[in-house]
């Protein structure tokens, strides 16, 4: 049968059992948006900007691990979207971004609204095509999903000139795909699997470092089995919280710049490091000449150019990371001796001195001023850690990192590589879509909401009631921790002056606002805003202006060389 | 380390920016970057030469072999292979000089392919050390232009790139 471009499109995504399309209409993607309009199966939802609508499909994709998917038009369409290609880029998110362009015949003429999509994604997407011809637009299609989705996930953009869309071919959505010129490996190599088992059966002190390679490789389940199987100390990554979970015992909490001291103190003193699904980013490891000294290092990871890119490792092993672990659960299994018990036990001992210091306490006893970590600790208890959380980016995003036990994967939603400002309210919409049910809590600052505070619109149109947690401390809070500790003093720039009134703004937005004010009050007003299961309401939390995160690895410093409370 | 990477790349648009770019992107260094179509219409060849400790190398393979677009690649210098570039060199040459430049690209066993009555355009071809050669025994400013191709190159014996 033949299809025009446009329908072909619409045809491929019910193939591919896309649920939600995330975009914004414009003249390069009519025809699109015009076969669109004349079907059912698929949903469109209208962000208010494309750098939203792609955020939105991001959230979506990690909350669920299907790929998300956004259309845009053209020219400043494309450029709007850029951002949110990136920020799923860095964290290897699942998504297909369709970009209208020019008629092919006007490619290359400075044709009105062109950019060169393909040419300016290039650098921040898995892949990406321009569909010249109607007839490979099923082929390619089929290809960005395939791409997208396997190996080390990824965004990859179709750009799609408005010419193809009109145009006819015969349609034929392929089964399969071959591409020559890509292999995921998948299997990790079993004798690099088998040394690796015999390295951490002789370990005296191990630590576990996963990252959001076993989020989005769905390896939670076995990371947790092999971690208990072993009796092992187990840090996550930023990205990787919610891979074990946040309340067990063998959890050492967060590492990094913001992590716990016990984390980073086990990983500069451990003699091996399991290292999976995580990439070791200046971020985690400091300053890598000072990184894990006595260590010798296990990588699991599914792309092979993650592995001695910033540490060189004992034992690489590429593969997926659920079926390598797996593969180590079952050598585990038989062998009789899984560790060396007495020199384990001694090792816990010392992390257990290193946990007594309490490294997250906050001062509980103030009065009169509400500790965003106070807001953050009663969220987790009043949702019994079952809520999706997104964040922004900034204090309160590592504050939500540190005091909400994520017990399962895909639930702690935030853009860890790029640190995109904005991206929390649209990525909770994509959740809260995904997830009609389910409580969905977006937990961001009066700086970061402001850059995408349009998509309120997005969520009264859905009826998304999500839940937004302001925590409104009137700086860019992370900018003024960094001046205050390194720039003696000097707040250039990082205060929030003529802030609006965000209880007005969501009102105005046809949400429910709530301004709290007292630390008495936090416990209530959390309460009622969970309770209100229909609407959104944005709490805005009035929190302590001075109040910063710790511990701290400052830039340059070991992961000894921690700043405490 | 001086390194020569060999690539089978898709013919397809925008294939070289991926390269060109990862290797701006990521801050290594490019000495030379030569490539056109293979016998096989699908494929071109690329070759490229680049600098770097073992770790930086590995890491510029591993990356290379991550684009898409990437069919299969090869280190040439892990192993004997053979390596080519060929040059055209213009030289001003009048009385005297046209004997010598003429002796020169005989040692050299160049091949005069253009001559007029004041200046000569040698066809050299070598490793890149035998072209800086020549270069270097030419009179100082008797130079007019220079184009290499860059390096191309392929393993010796059995080992070969190929699809
Ligand atoms: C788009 C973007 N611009 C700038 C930054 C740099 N930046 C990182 S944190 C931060 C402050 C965020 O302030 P706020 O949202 O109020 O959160 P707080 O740190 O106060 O919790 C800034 C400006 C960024 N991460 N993203």
């Amino acid at each position: 049968m033949e299809l025009t471009g446009a329908e072909t499109f619409v045809r491929c995504l019910i193939e591919e059992g896309v649920e939600y399309v995330f975009g914004y209409p414009g003249g390069a993607v009519l025809n699109l948006y015009d076969a669109l309009y004349q079907q059912e199966q698929i949903k469109h939802i209208l962000a208010r900007h494309e750098q939203g609508a792609v955020h939105a499909a991001d959230g979506y994709a990690r909350a669920t691990g299907r790929p998300g998917v956004a259309l845009v038009t053209s020219g400043p369409g494309a450029t709007n979207a850029v951002t949110g290609i990136a920020t799923a880029h860095m964290d290897s998110v699942p998504l297909v971004v369709f970009t209208g362009q020019v008629p092919t015949p006007l490619i290359g003429n400075d044709a009105f609204q062109e950019v060169d999509a393909v040419g300016i994604t290039r650098p921040c997407v898995k892949h990406n095509f321009l569909v010249k011809d109607v007839a490979n637009l099923a082929d390619t299609i089929k290809k960005a999903f395939y791409v997208a989705t396997t190996g080390r996930p990824g965004p990859v953009v179709v750009d799609i000139p408005k010419d193809v869309t009109a145009k006819r071919a015969e349609f034929h959505y392929p089964k399969k795909v071959h591409l020559r010129s890509y292999n995921p490996v998948t299997k990790g190599h079993p004798l690099q699997i088998k040394r690796a088992v015999e390295l951490m059966s002789s370990a005296e002190r191990p630590v576990i470092y996963t990252g959001g390679g076993v989020i989005s490789g769905n390896a939670a389940l076995q990371l947790t089995e092999l971690t208990r199987l072993l009796g092992f100390p187990i840090t996550n990554t930023l990205m990787g919280l919610g891979g074990y979970p946040g309340n067990d015992p063998l959890f050492l909490g967060m590492l990094g710049m913001h992590g716990t001291y016990e984390a980073n103190l086990a990983m500069h003193n451990c003699d091996v490091l399991i290292a999976v699904g995580a990439r070791f980013d200046d971020r985690v490891t400091g300053n890598v000449a000072k990184f894990c000294p006595k260590a010798q290092i296990i990588h699991v990871d599914v792309d092979p150019s993650s592995i001695s890119k910033n540490v060189k490792v004992s034992v690489p092993i590429v593969g997926y990371c659920d079926q390598v672990l797996a593969e180590m659960i079952h050598l585990l299994r038989v062998q009789e001796k899984r560790t060396n018990g007495e020199a384990l036990a001694r090792w816990w001992a010392q992390i257990n001195e290193w946990r007594s210091i309490d490294c997250l306490k906050f001062d509980r006893s103030a009065s009169g001023v509400i500790k965003p970590q106070h807001v953050l600790e009663k969220l987790y208890q009043l949702t019994e850690g079952n809520a999706f959380v997104t964040s922004d980016v900034g204090q309160h995003q590592m504050w939500a990192a540190q005091f909400y036990k994520f017990d399962k994967p895909r639930r702690w939603i935030n853009s860890g590589g790029l640190g995109t400002m904005g991206f929390g309210l649209p990525a909770a919409i994509g959740a809260q879509l995904a997830f009609p049910n389910e409580t969905v809590v977006c937990v961001t600052g009066e700086g970061s909401i402001q850059m995408c505070i349009q998509e309120l619109s997005t969520a009264k149109q859905y009826s998304t009631p999500i839940k937004i947690i302001n925590l409104n401390n009137g700086y860019l809070g992370m900018v003024r921790q960094w001046q205050e500790l390194f720039y003696g003093n000097r707040y250039s720039q990082s205060y929030l002056e003529s802030l609006p009134d965000f209880v007005k703004l969501a009102e105005a937005y046809g949400h429910v606002g709530m301004q709290i004010t007292k630390p008495q009050d936090v416990e209530g007003a959390l309460r009622e805003a969970l309770a209100m299961k229909d609407r959104l309401v944005f709490m805005d939390f009035l929190t302590d202006k001075t109040e910063n995160v710790y511990p701290m690895i400052p830039s340059g410093a070991g992961q000894n060389e921690m700043i405490l409370v | 380390m001086r390194h020569i990477i060999s690539l089978l790349l898709e013919n397809e648009a925008g294939a070289l920016s991926r390269v060109a770019g990862l290797f701006s992107a990521r801050g290594y260094n490019i000495e030379s970057l030569t490539v056109a179509p293979t016998e096989d219409g699908t494929l071109s060849r690329l070759t490229l030469v680049t600098r770097g400790s073992d770790d930086i190398v590995e890491q510029i393979t591993k990356q290379l072999n991550k684009l898409i677009d990437v069919v299969k690649l090869m280190d040439l210098s892990s192993g004997p292979h053979i390596e080519r570039e060929i040059m055209l060199v213009k030289i001003r040459a009048t009385g005297a000089a046209r004997d010598e430049v003429s002796r020169l690209s005989e040692i050299f066993r160049g091949h005069i392919v253009d001559v007029t009555a004041g200046s000569f355009i040698v066809e050299l071809t070598g490793n890149g050390k035998k072209l800086d050669a020549f270069l270097d025994s030419l009179e100082r400013g008797s130079i007019v232009e220079v184009v290499r191709s860059g390096v191309s190159g392929m393993a010796r014996g059995e080992k070969s790139l190929g699809v």
